[in-house]
C-alpha cells in the first residue's frame, strides 16, 4: 500500500485500490473496498454505481478527461495514471479536470509518483499523492515547497506574477 | 537589459536550493540515474564522452559585463579556463565536476544567470535576432517579448516533461530573419496589421534534426497580449498528442504534419477559445513594464562618422576590410553595430578563454554600454559602438583574435562540438572545420566569393544546423568510420530551406578538397555579384554533383 501524500505533505494511507483495466474479454472484478475504476468503464455502468461514494475513477495518461465532462462532482476522488514520471500528459489532465470542468473533490496522482514532481503535479489541481514505494516520504513536505510562488497562473493559482507586480 | 527584482531573485534562489538537494540524492544513491537524468538536464547538466557539461543560459543571447567576468572566473575556478559559445546563444563549460555544479548554480544566480531548462524535454532558451533593439528595420524590439516568454516558460508546471525539447524564436527585422524562426518548434515573426496593431505570425513545427522541415504558418496575426494563451494553447496540445512512443517521431514537427497545419491550427483554436481571456493574457502594463528594461543606453547627439573613416579605411587597408565585413549599420546616426569574430583557424568556433571572455567585458565596458550579445554563428557582437571609436577598438582587437574579417563568408563557419566533446557524435566537426578555414586563407578570394553560410553537424541532432547551411556537412558512421555527408542550398532566413544531400558521404581528408570543388562551380557559373544560394538556385544541384564525383 503506497503512502498517500496530501497536499500539505502530510502522509496518510487509505482504502482506496486502483483497479487495472481487465484484459479484452475479462469483466471488471471491484473488490469489497473504496475502488478506482477505468473512467470509461465507470461512464459506461454508471447506472450500478449510482449513489455509491466508494467507487472512483482512473485515467491513464492517453485518456482524454473531455469524457466525464459536466459529471465531474459526481465522484469523490479521480485519480490520474503517471505510467512514468517523465510522462507529462497527467498535468494537463489534472489542469482540464480543475480548470475547465470545475472538478472540486479529491485529484489524486498515482502510478510513477516521485518527490520531485510533487510540485508540478500540486500546481495543476492534484491535492494527494500516491508516492511510489521506494520513495521516502517524509521527504515529501520539502518537495512539495521547492519554490514559494511561480511565473505562471495555474490551477493553484490564477494571478501570474506578471499580474502580482502590476498591484 | 532585464534585471531580476526580488521575484525573480527569490525563484534564482530557490531553484539552486533545489537543485543542490537533487544532486545529493543522486549521490547519495536516493534518486537512480533514470531519475536524475530529466532533472540534470533541466538544468544544463550532460554527462559527456569526457566530463560532464554544463549549458549555461543566456537568455536571448545578451550579457553584461559583470556576467562576463563571472563567468570568466568560473571556468577558471571550476574548469580548464575556457568556456565554448553554442550555435543558440549559449555558453557551455565543458568540464565541471559533478559536485560542482550547485555551488557554479550559485554563483551564476550572484550575477543574474542561470541554466535553467537549457536541455531536457522541456521549452528552452527563447532566441531572437542579436541585433534587436539597435537594427534599422524593425517592427518593435522583441527582446521583452522574449523576456515574457522566459517568465511564462520557466518552471511551468504542465510543460516540465513534454514529449521532446521545444525551442521558441522570434524575430522582428521585416527584411531578415537571424533567428532563424522558420526551423524552430514555433516560431514568431512580429508584425502589425492594417489598423496598426503589433502582433505575431505564428509558424509550428520547423525543425532539423532527422526530419528536417520549414514551419508552417498556423497563425497569421496573433495580437501580442494573446501572446502567452495562444502559446499555451500549442503547448498543451502538444503535450496531450506529441508521441511519446518514439523519440525520433517525437518533435511537434510529427504532430504537425500528422494532423496537418490546418488540422493542427484548429485543434489549437479550439484550445484557446477556453483560455483566451484567462488572466494568462497579457496586459499593456505588463508588456510595457518589461520594455521598461530594454529602454535604450544614454547615446549622444552624433553624426556619422563617415569622412573620418573614409580617411582612416584609406590610410589602412585591414581595416577597411574588417569594416566591410565585420560591421552593421546602427539605427541611431553615429554608431555601429560590430561583431567579434571567435573564429580563428586553428581554435574550435566559439571557444573563448577566460582571459578573452574578460577582454570582452572590458571592451563591453569601454565601447558599448557594458553590454554584449552572443550570436548563432557563436561570434560576440558590440551593439552600440561609436564610430569615432572604430578605428581604435579595431587595434585594440586585432592582436586579441577578434578582428577576423571573416563574417558570414566561407571560413566563418558554424560548427557544433562534435566528436571532440559530444558523447552523441557519429563523427569530429571541429577538425573538418579547421581543414576548411586553412583550405581557404586567402581573404580576397573570401570576399570575392561573399557570403556563404557553412554548417557543421557531428549527427543526425544537427546543433550546427546543417540542413539549413548554403552548404552543410553532417558527420556519419560508415561502419565505425567517421564520414561526412554535404547537402547544398540550404537557408535560414525568411526564404527558409533544406538543403539536398549531394550524393554519397566523403572521408574526413577530403573534405576541403570537395568544398573547394563545390566552389569551383560556384565560381565558374556564378552571374555577376550573384550570391552562392542563387547560383545554386538558378543551376540546380546537378552541376556540382557532375564536378565533385567526377
Ligand atoms: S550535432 Fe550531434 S555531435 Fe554535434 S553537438 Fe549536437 S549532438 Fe553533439
Amino acid at each position: 500500500m503506497p503512502d498517500i501524500i496530501s497536499k500539505d505533505g502530510a502522509i496518510t494511507s487509505d482504502a482506496w485500490v486502483v483497479v487495472p483495466r481487465p484484459a479484452d474479454g475479462e469483466s471488471l472484478d471491484i473488490p469489497d473496498q473504496p475502488a478506482l475504476i477505468p473512467a470509461d468503464l465507470w461512464l459506461a455502468g454508471k447506472e450500478h454505481f449510482e449513489g455509491r461514494d466508494d467507487i472512483g475513477v482512473w485515467f491513464d495518461s492517453h485518456d482524454e478527461p473531455e469524457l466525464l465532462e459536466g459529471l465531474v462532482n459526481e465522484l469523490k476522488l479521480i485519480a490520474v495514471n503517471f505510467p512514468k514520471f517523465s510522462d507529462g500528459r497527467g498535468y494537463s489532465i489534472g489542469r482540464l479536470l480543475r480548470e475547465r470542468f470545475g472538478y472540486q473533490n479529491e485529484l489524486r496522482a498515482i502510478g510513477d509518483v516521485l518527490l520531485d514532481q510533487l510540485q508540478f503535479m500540486k500546481r495543476c489541481g492534484f491535492d494527494s499523492y500516491a508516492l511510489r514505494e521506494d520513495k521516502d516520504a517524509s521527504k515529501a513536505a520539502r518537495s512539495l515547497t521547492f519554490f514559494s510562488q511561480g511565473y505562471q497562473a495555474a490551477t493553484d493559482t490564477d494571478v501570474p506574477l506578471f499580474r502580482r507586480r502590476a498591484s | 537589459m532585464y534585471v531580476y527584482d526580488e521575484h525573480d531573485r527569490q525563484i534564482a534562489a530557490e531553484r539552486v536550493a533545489q537543485f543542490r538537494d537533487q544532486t545529493e540524492r543522486a549521490l547519495a544513491g536516493e534518486l537512480s540515474e533514470d531519475e536524475f537524468l530529466p532533472l540534470r538536464l533541466q538544468n544544463g547538466l550532460y554527462v559527456q564522452r569526457l566530463a560532464p557539461m554544463l549549458r549555461i543560459c543566456v537568455p536571448y543571447g545578451m550579457l553584461r559585463s559583470d556576467q562576463l567576468r563571472r563567468l570568466a572566473r568560473i571556468t577558471r575556478d571550476y574548469d580548464k579556463g575556457y568556456a565554448h559559445f553554442t550555435t543558440r546563444q549559449n555558453v557551455q563549460l565543458n568540464w565541471p565536476a559533478l559536485e560542482d555544479v550547485p555551488d557554479i548554480l550559485a554563483e551564476l544566480a550572484e550575477v543574474e544567470m542561470h541554466a535553467n531548462q537549457t536541455s531536457g524535454n522541456c521549452i528552452r532558451n527563447t532566441t531572437t535576432d542579436q541585433f534587436s533593439g539597435v537594427q534599422v528595420d524593425e517592427v518593435v524590439d522583441p527582446r521583452p517579448y522574449c523576456e515574457i516568454i522566459r517568465q511564462w516558460s520557466t518552471f511551468h508546471p504542465e510543460f516540465a516533461f513534454l514529449p521532446r525539447k521545444f525551442k521558441v524564436a522570434v524575430n522582428a527585422s521585416e527584411k531578415t530573419d537571424r533567428a532563424a524562426i522558420q526551423v524552430h518548434d514555433i516560431g514568431l515573426q512580429m508584425v502589425r496589421n492594417d489598423q496598426g496593431e503589433l502582433g505575431f505570425r505564428v509558424h509550428v513545427g520547423g525543425g532539423l534534426g532527422r526530419t528536417p522541415m520549414v514551419g508552417p504558418v498556423i497563425r497569421d496575426f496573433l495580437p501580442e497580449f494573446d501572446l502567452l494563451t495562444y502559446l499555451e494553447a500549442v503547448l498543451r496540445v502538444y503535450n496531450r498528442y506529441g508521441r511519446r512512443d518514439n523519440k525520433f517521431k517525437a518533435r511537434i514537427k510529427i504532430l504537425v504534419k500528422a494532423l496537418t497545419p490546418e488540422g493542427f491550427a484548429e485543434k489549437v483554436e479550439a484550445e484557446w477559445s477556453h483560455i483566451k481571456d484567462s488572466p494568462t493574457r497579457l496586459t499593456r502594463d505588463a508588456i510595457e513594464r518589461i520594455q521598461g528594461y530594454f529602454t535604450e543606453p544614454a547615446y549622444e547627439a552624433l553624426d556619422n562618422a563617415s569622412e573620418l573613416l573614409a580617411t582612416q579605411r584609406f590610410e589602412n587597408r585591414r581595416f577597411d576590410q574588417w569594416l566591410s565585413h565585420n560591421i552593421d549599420s546602427h539605427k541611431k546616426p553615429g554608431y555601429a553595430i560590430v561583431t567579434l569574430t571567435m573564429k580563428e583557424t586553428g581554435t574550435p568556433p566559439g571557444d573563448v578563454s577566460d582571459t578573452q571572455l574578460e577582454q570582452i567585458a572590458e571592451l563591453a565596458d569601454a565601447y558599448s554600454f557594458g553590454e554584449v550579445r552572443v550570436t548563432h554563428q557563436q561570434n560576440v557582437v558590440l551593439a552600440d559602438v561609436r564610430q569615432d571609436q572604430l578605428f581604435e577598438l579595431w587595434q585594440r582587437i586585432e592582436p586579441m583574435g577578434f578582428a577576423t574579417a571573416n563574417l558570414n563568408t566561407l571560413t566563418d563557419v558554424i560548427c557544433c562540438p562534435g566528436g571532440d566533446y559530444c558523447a552523441l557524435a557519429n563523427a569530429k566537426s571541429i577538425p573538418v572545420a579547421e581543414s576548411i578555414q586553412r583550405r581557404f586563407d586567402d581573404m580576397d578570394f573570401l570576399y570575392d566569393l561573399g557570403e556563404i553560410d557553412l554548417n557543421i553537424s557531428g549527427c543526425m541532432n544537427a546543433c550546427g544546423h546543417h540542413h539549413v547551411g548554403n552548404i552543410g556537412v553532417l558527420g556519419v558512421d560508415k561502419k565505425g568510420e567517421e564520414f561526412y555527408q554535404v547537402s547544398l542550398g540550404g537557408s535560414s532566413h525568411h526564404d527558409a530551406t533544406i538543403g539536398k544531400i549531394l550524393g554519397p558521404s566523403f572521408a574526413q581528408d577530403d573534405m576541403p578538397e570537395v568544398i573547394a570543388k563545390i566552389i569551383d562551380v560556384y565560381v565558374n557559373n556564378r552571374k555577376e555579384e550573384e550570391p552562392f544560394l542563387e547560383t545554386y538556385r538558378r543551376i540546380g544541384i546537378e552541376p556540382f554533383k557532375e564536378r565533385v564525383y567526377a
